[in-house]
């Protein structure tokens, strides 16, 4: 039974500085490792969204969820399964721009990636790409032996597919 | 006044006024650099605002813990940046694990110093945030009034624990214009989940339909206020109940249905018969580790059904089969009604053939010895004989504990003080000032081992200021002698660093004037402890007991409860 799998959790909390200590605090209690994290502002105004993913048992998921739930500046918490959710990364790429210029198979990989170019300057160009894990980190591996300088990819950053009902829940606290 | 008109006051003013519209009339603490403006505006309140001058900062956490613990109001403790927050920080661990009510302020260094290692400053809100329920730093005068609402809110409401807000030292200068409402909600925080009625019907048929029901309760029934009923839940139903250490009280000590402690030194009978019972109702109540051993040989033959206000801590531990979330006293309202009158005759006689093996094998043996030397459980006899059952026990944490849990008499709630979660040595002698001051028409007494009296010793001189008429019980065996029996039973014996070299306690006690005495034989210990209890004034009493005596029954660590051992 006890098999890993990859959870999305979604938090929408109220902006408060303590709460992503508190959120931390909650999976380096239990020795759990976050795979990647993010925070932004969500679709309802003075209301975040922290997504986070990790690798966890069933079990152990479910239990994690009531105890971020249980702080108090937690709105609510959500997890899900990769087939439930729409998820992406972002990955930018920093590249000699002679390795453009003087190595034409390049060019290909940019092309085939369906990268967009950030920027050229004479001394480097950026690259970025979004998409899944798979696809950044392919393109990275393509792009190392052309001299990568810099490489930097972002936490997931997802929305799920069934609704998340936020407004509703708030709305039933205004109304008492 | 009235609390509505605004008025232009300081910070400092505005947190005392915050207090008063909270219902606070006594804080503890112990004053420093950054919360000198808050001591300057509680010299100008004292008539209406007690406070309680600690030795120590967390002696004032732990005397806060007790006033709440021992009154049912939220204990408040204050103190300086720095050392005088991070002292505090044990206090507020201890209160978060047994969801008592506190809140703390901590003064702050001026805002424009924060992050510049400037003196005494320190990450107060880091640090406290994995052992509060919230916690808050304060930079503007403005946040005050609000905050401190909310501070309280939480605190008190659905399962209590402790809140820590830090206060920088110019929020405290700063002038605003002072309005306080109270908080009566927080969109993020549900402190009650919903009553679901389907559950409470599921759970009354199981229980209707159970042949060998035990209850289990735990402090979550005295949190809610909900004895009384709890007392009806059992008396319909039939059912024998046994208790967690933080449930002790709830319900007479004499009550006919009440069969004891469960867990690592509980009774016999609740522990074995935790695996045979064919349901368990569990009612406020976490399954910690120290109730249920092995979780993988806990009550796996039974159905449980757990009434629990905190939605975490359903499945945390052991798996419910139905799960009646919601405050113990709302939930057990509406089960009454649908509970068959039942006895269980021949179930609950196999609780009563237990205790009479336990009874043989243990009690006797620590209730009547043969033996030369006094042991811990006579002492407690002791103070039955003269309490009748009706004081506040405060006990701290060891050998001593678990004996006065055992054997103390209790006819009231909120009787039982103590540090379970946490096991906070140093924990009894400032919770039972507090105490004291919660509950100052009852007797209070600490009953506390040679080690932790020594680790928040310096509390008498508080004791001794405040004239707080606490009896002080120390149960001394020259060892430490919980970390002596394990080291006895699965270390062979090697006693690292367990054996104490006590100084004289009596004369400590005489140095700060309180009265003292000591007894070693057992002709003296009833009349000690008849002078102990009869003085209106503080007092000590050093019992010099057994050295090396072991505490039974006992389930070692892992084991299963049905493992348990009585010798």
């Amino acid at each position: 039974m006890n098999t890993k799998e990859t959870y999305t959790i979604s938090i929408y909390s109220e902006n408060n500085i303590g709460l992503l200590n508190r959120i931390s605090a909650i999976f380096l209690k239990r020795h759990i490792n976050i795979e990647s994290f993010s925070t932004s502002l969500s679709e309802i105004e003075n209301v975040f969204r922290f997504i986070i993913v990790v690798n966890m048992d069933p079990d152990q998921i479910k239990k994690i969820i009531l105890q971020i739930e249980k702080q108090v500046d937690v709105i609510r918490a959500f997890y899900h399964t990769d087939d439930e959710t729409i998820f992406q990364e972002s990955a930018l790429y920093k590249v000699k721009s002679s390795s453009l210029f003087e190595e034409r198979h390049i060019q290909n990989v940019i092309k085939k990636s369906h990268a967009n170019i950030v920027t050229v300057s004479p001394e480097f160009f950026v690259i970025e790409k979004t998409g899944f894990r798979n696809e950044t980190e392919s393109l990275r591996r393509d792009l190392l032996e052309y001299g990568l300088l810099q490489f930097v990819r972002s936490g997931r950053i997802s929305v799920t597919k069934s609704k998340m009902k936020i407004s509703e829940i708030l709305n039933t606290f205004n109304k008492k | 006044m009235k609390n509505n008109k605004p008025i232009k006051i300081s910070g400092a003013e505005a947190v005392i006024r915050s207090l008063l519209a909270e219902g606070v009339d006594l804080i503890y603490g112990y004053p420093g650099g950054a919360i000198m403006p808050i001591y300057d505006e509680l010299y100008k309140f004292q008539d209406s605002l007690q406070h309680i001058l600690t030795r120590h900062e967390q002696g004032a956490a732990h005397a806060a813990q007790g006033f709440a613990r021992a009154s049912g109001r939220v204990g408040v403790a204050i103190a300086t940046s720095g050392p005088g927050a991070t002292n505090l920080v044990t206090g507020i661990a201890d209160a978060q694990i047994d969801s008592t009510p506190m809140v703390c302020i901590t003064g702050q260094v001026a805002s424009h110093l924060l992050g510049s290692d400037a003196f005494q400053e320190t990450d107060i809100i880091g640090i406290s945030t994995p052992v509060t329920k919230w916690n808050y730093q304060i930079t503007k005068a403005s946040e005050i009034p609000y905050i401190l609402a909310k501070a309280f809110y939480i605190a008190k409401s659905g399962r209590p624990g402790p809140v820590l807000i830090d206060i920088t030292k110019d929020a405290q200068f700063e002038k605003i214009n002072f309005k306080y409402e109270h908080c009566i909600g927080i969109r993020s925080y549900k402190p009650v989940p919903d009553l679901d009625i389907d559950s409470i019907k599921d759970a009354a048929e199981i229980i209707n339909n159970a042949k060998k029901p035990m209850i289990v309760w735990g402090q979550g029934v005295i949190l809610g206020k909900a004895e009384e009923l709890f007392k009806q839940f059992i008396e319909t139903s039939g059912i024998p109940a046994v208790w967690t250490i933080l449930g002790l009280s709830a319900i007479p000590t004499s009550h006919p249905l009440n069969k004891g402690m469960v867990g690592m030194h509980g009774n016999y009978g609740p522990n074995i018969l935790t695996n045979e019972c064919d349901v368990l109702v569990a009612v406020g109540m976490r399954f910690d580790d120290r109730v249920t051993g092995d979780l993988e040989n806990y009550a796996k033959q039974a159905k449980v059904i757990h009434f629990e206000i905190d939605p975490a801590e359903i499945n945390k531990n052991v798996y419910a089969d139905v799960a009646v979330l919601g405050d113990c006293r709302d939930s057990l309202e509406k089960i009454i009604p649908m509970i068959k009158k039942g006895s269980h005759v021949s179930w609950i006689n196999r609780f009563d053939s237990l205790m009479e093996i336990e009874n043989e094998k243990v009690i006797k043996k620590d209730m009547f010895p043969k033996k030369e030397g006094l042991t811990m459980a006579e002492s407690i006899k002791a103070i039955n004989k003269y309490t009748k059952g009706d004081a506040i026990i405060v006990t701290d944490v060891g050998q001593h504990q678990m004996v006065t849990c055992r054997y103390a008499n209790f006819i009231k709630s909120k009787s039982n003080i103590t540090s379970g979660g946490l096991g906070t040595m140093g924990f009894a002698l400032p919770a039972a000032i507090g105490a004291k001051m919660g509950a100052p028409n009852r007797q209070v007494i600490a009953v506390i081992g040679d080690g932790g009296y020594q680790m928040t010793i310096q509390e008498l001189a508080t004791i001794f200021q405040n004239k707080t008429a606490v009896k002080i019980v120390v149960l001394n065996n020259d060892f430490l002698g919980m970390v002596r029996q394990w080291q006895q039973m699965f270390f062979d014996k090697r006693y690292a660093s367990t054996k104490m070299l006590n100084p004289d306690f009596v004369a400590i006690a005489k140095g700060y004037y309180l009265d003292a005495e000591r007894v070693s034989k057992r002709n003296e210990l009833d009349a000690a402890v008849s002078r102990m209890l009869s003085s209106d004034k503080p007092y000590f009493l050093e019992i010099c007991v057994e050295k090396e005596a072991n505490v039974f029954p006992m389930i070692p660590t892992g084991a299963s409860v049905s493992d348990i051992r009585l010798s």
